[in-house]
């Protein structure tokens, strides 16, 4: 596979994805959730990874973090985050590496809040535990980062419960950039959220990355969010990435035929009604071959009668 | 696929509307036994559907919709108001409980397939039970197995699927049975509370097509209870806004999608994710549409001699050509815009005011 060689730009590869096979390993069988992933984020790029509940994206999440737990196993490739080998690291560097290099947005993150402790005390944590900062200027410093997330500083005094659900998604993502990290990874950071809300933390994240300058992983479903936040996107499918390209390519052109069925899932806010389809009953795919190149930059897994199956009888399948 | 879609579907208003709501209010008590405060969750609600009319209810969490529904399947007591179905007063006809004949007029369709099914019985048995309980199985065992394949033929199921517990079959395919099971009563109306929310996003599309085909082949009405704007814009025929337990604006959908009115309406279609439309989002417009929205203060109408304006009843703009259907309520008239501000609100109000925390009950 030949997509990590390509670079974006000039920009340096900050996280580096090779091959990466992830199982869950039961007793009678297992799953291949990952399957033979390679992708590459450069620096302060946004990268976005696409795709339905259960298709893995989550799991490449939690594989690059190392949060993986049994039956979870990592049966092959790298995976490589500035030169270093993060598969290889040891408790004590996963420890710095974590938050400190790689820091995460889980899923409903809000709720993840202590909510026996303020705000404020939670972020001090961090400086005090990671930075060995004392504990006035860990206050200074937590107070400035609500600052950066539009929140007043006077909210440090607050427990989780008296901040609105837009608030504490903001206060984790000010925890999750307090050390400056490289890659900020965001798993579906806005899907507990209303649209208004959502919409005001997107922008603020864009802003945020463009002043820090991390690189982001984007963890999302919706497409449309999607393609406004990310340079550069890939869709996954069954644990493989059937398509990847720059977002407004995948955007406009969509060539693979389970990214169409994805974009055509949202119905659009303008134009006249057109009839959309998304994906029919029983439309699945199986073995997906490796990315080939069909435009500069875009690549997309060849697909062909053989490659799809459109098989209505054989519908278990379908529950994933 | 239907060829209704691409007409802006003119649905016959001649007859009794099949759902017509007349200023619905609910309460709810909240603190103590002892206290008599109350939070006021739905408002003088005036909602018509007709006969065979999809209408979309949109609006933010917080304010009210799933209330509406719930009062108007009568799962809940509403305060004060009239449900009319097919002209008759519902809330009179029965006045303690719905009754089994209001029960086979209107049907709901819930948001997690899986929490509404019992995952202890078969398909089978959710259809039978409804056939059942509303006499609609026939008489004989054929019959009823006919009728149930029949209505799993209409939904795009396999019949053999009726064997199937909950946990063997999609999302998608779960909330097509929830449909089904609703369906099987032969209703008049029906109600989805969000039915397409916790679906993975490729069968969304083909929930929304089914309940199109089902009001196209079988003249059912529906209320499509969404926050999601796109959505209500591809099923609906008309969309409704709700903010803060109110209608604030209504109209065809396509319309009022393109020219929103009030600053609520606008400040939710500016904030859909549109990749056509991307970098639209400004923060100075946000705010000021924020500010409108809050405050609402003066009356985009008020100067306008054409239209009625009276301090005792909230009036309704007509916007744009009266064949759209379209009208906003003034803004002047929204006394309580601080029941839906936590929805809206980028910093909590701290005010003491029961209206923030009660509401989050009230639609919980």
């Amino acid at each position: 596979m030949t997509i990590s060689q390509v670079s974006f730009g000039s920009h340096e590869a900050v996280l580096d994805v090779k091959d990466l096979t992830v199982k869950y390993i039961g007793d009678t069988r297992s799953t291949t959730a990952v399957d033979r992933v390679s992708f590459s984020i450069g620096t302060g790029e946004v990268f976005g990874l696409a795709g339905e509940s259960g298709c893995g994206k989550s799991t490449i999440a939690n594989s690059i973090m190392r949060l993986l737990k049994d039956p979870a196993k990592i049966a092959g490739g790298s995976i490589s985050f500035g030169g270093k080998d993060v598969l290889a690291m040891s408790p004590e560097e996963l420890r710095r590496f974590r938050w400190q290099d790689v820091a995460m947005v889980f899923q409903s993150a809000m709720n993840s809040l202590n909510p026996v402790l303020t705000i404020g005390e939670q972020i001090v944590d961090i400086f005090t535990t990671r930075a060995g900062y004392s504990r006035k200027e860990s206050m200074r410093r937590a107070g400035e980062l609500l600052e950066l997330v539009r929140i007043d500083p006077a909210r440090l005094k607050s427990y989780p419960h008296q901040l609105s659900g837009g608030m504490r998604q903001r206060a984790v993502i000010a925890m999750a950039v307090a050390l400056k990290p490289s890659l900020l990874i965001l798993d579906e950071p806005t899907t507990a959220l209303d649209v208004v809300v959502q919409q005001e933390i997107m922008a603020q994240i864009k802003e945020l990355q463009r002043e820090l300058g991390f690189s982001v992983l984007f963890i999302t479903h919706d497409m449309s969010l999607m393609v406004e936040l990310s340079h550069r996107m890939a869709v996954m499918y069954g644990g493989r990435i059937v398509e990847t390209a720059k977002a407004q390519d995948v955007y406009a052109t969509p060539r693979h035929p389970y990214t169409q069925a994805l974009m055509g899932a949202f119905p659009p806010l303008t134009g006249p009604r057109v009839p959309l389809t998304g994906l029919p009953d029983g439309v699945k795919f199986r073995n997906i071959p490796d990315l080939a190149e069909v435009a500069p930059g875009h690549f997309v897994a060849p697909f062909g009668a053989d490659a799809s199956v459109t098989d209505a009888a054989n519908l278990e399948g379908a529950a994933r | 696929m239907s060829h209704s879609l691409m007409t802006p579907s003119a649905v016959s208003d001649t007859d009794t509307p099949a759902l017509e709501i007349r200023g619905l209010g609910k309460t709810f008590p909240i603190g103590g036994l002892f206290s008599r405060d109350s939070v006021r969750a739905l408002h003088g609600i005036d909602l018509t559907i007709g006969k065979g009319e999809i209408v979309a209810l949109v609006g933010e969490s917080g304010s009210g919709k799933s209330t509406l529904a719930r009062c108007v399947a009568r799962l809940e007591k509403p305060s004060s108001g009239e449900i009319l179905i097919d002209g008759v007063d519902v809330l009179k006809r029965d006045r303690f409980q719905a009754s089994r004949a209001f029960r086979a007029q209107l049907q709901m369709v819930f948001q997690d397939p899986f929490g509404s099914l019992n995952p202890a019985h078969r398909m089978d048995h959710f259809l039978r039970r409804s056939l059942a309980i509303h006499g609609r199985s026939g008489g004989t065992e054929q019959e009823t197995q006919k009728r149930l394949e029949e209505l799993m033929t209409t939904l795009g199921l396999q019949a053999d699927m009726l064997n199937s517990y909950p946990h063997e079959l999609s999302g998608g395919q779960r909330q097509r049975v929830a449909i089904a099971r609703a369906l099987a009563v032969e209703p008049q109306v029906i109600l989805a509370d969000e039915p397409t929310s916790m679906l993975d996003v490729s069968v969304r599309i083909g929930v929304l097509n089914l309940m199109r085909k089902l009001r196209d082949e079988q003249g059912i009405s529906m209320l499509y209870i969404t926050h999601d704007l796109a959505s209500a814009r591809y099923l609906a025929d008309r969309t409704a806004v709700m903010f803060a337990g109110e209608l604030v604006e209504e109209g065809e959908s396509l319309d009022l999608l393109a020219n929103p009115a009030h600053p609520y309406t606008q400040l939710l279609v500016s904030a859909v994710p549109d990749p056509s439309r991307a970098g639209s989002y400004d923060p100075v417009r946000r705010a000021e549409l924020r500010q409108a929205v809050m405050a609402s203060t003066h009356c985009a109408f008020q100067s306008d001699p054409n239209q009625a304006c009276s301090s005792e009843e909230p009036v309704r703009h007509q916007v744009g050509i009266p064949e759209s259907r379209h009208w906003v309520r003034c803004h002047l008239y929204r006394p309580w815009a601080a029941a839906g501000s936590h929805a809206l609100a980028s910093e909590p109000i701290q005010s003491g005011h029961p209206a923030s925390n009660a509401q989050e009950e009230a639609s919980a």
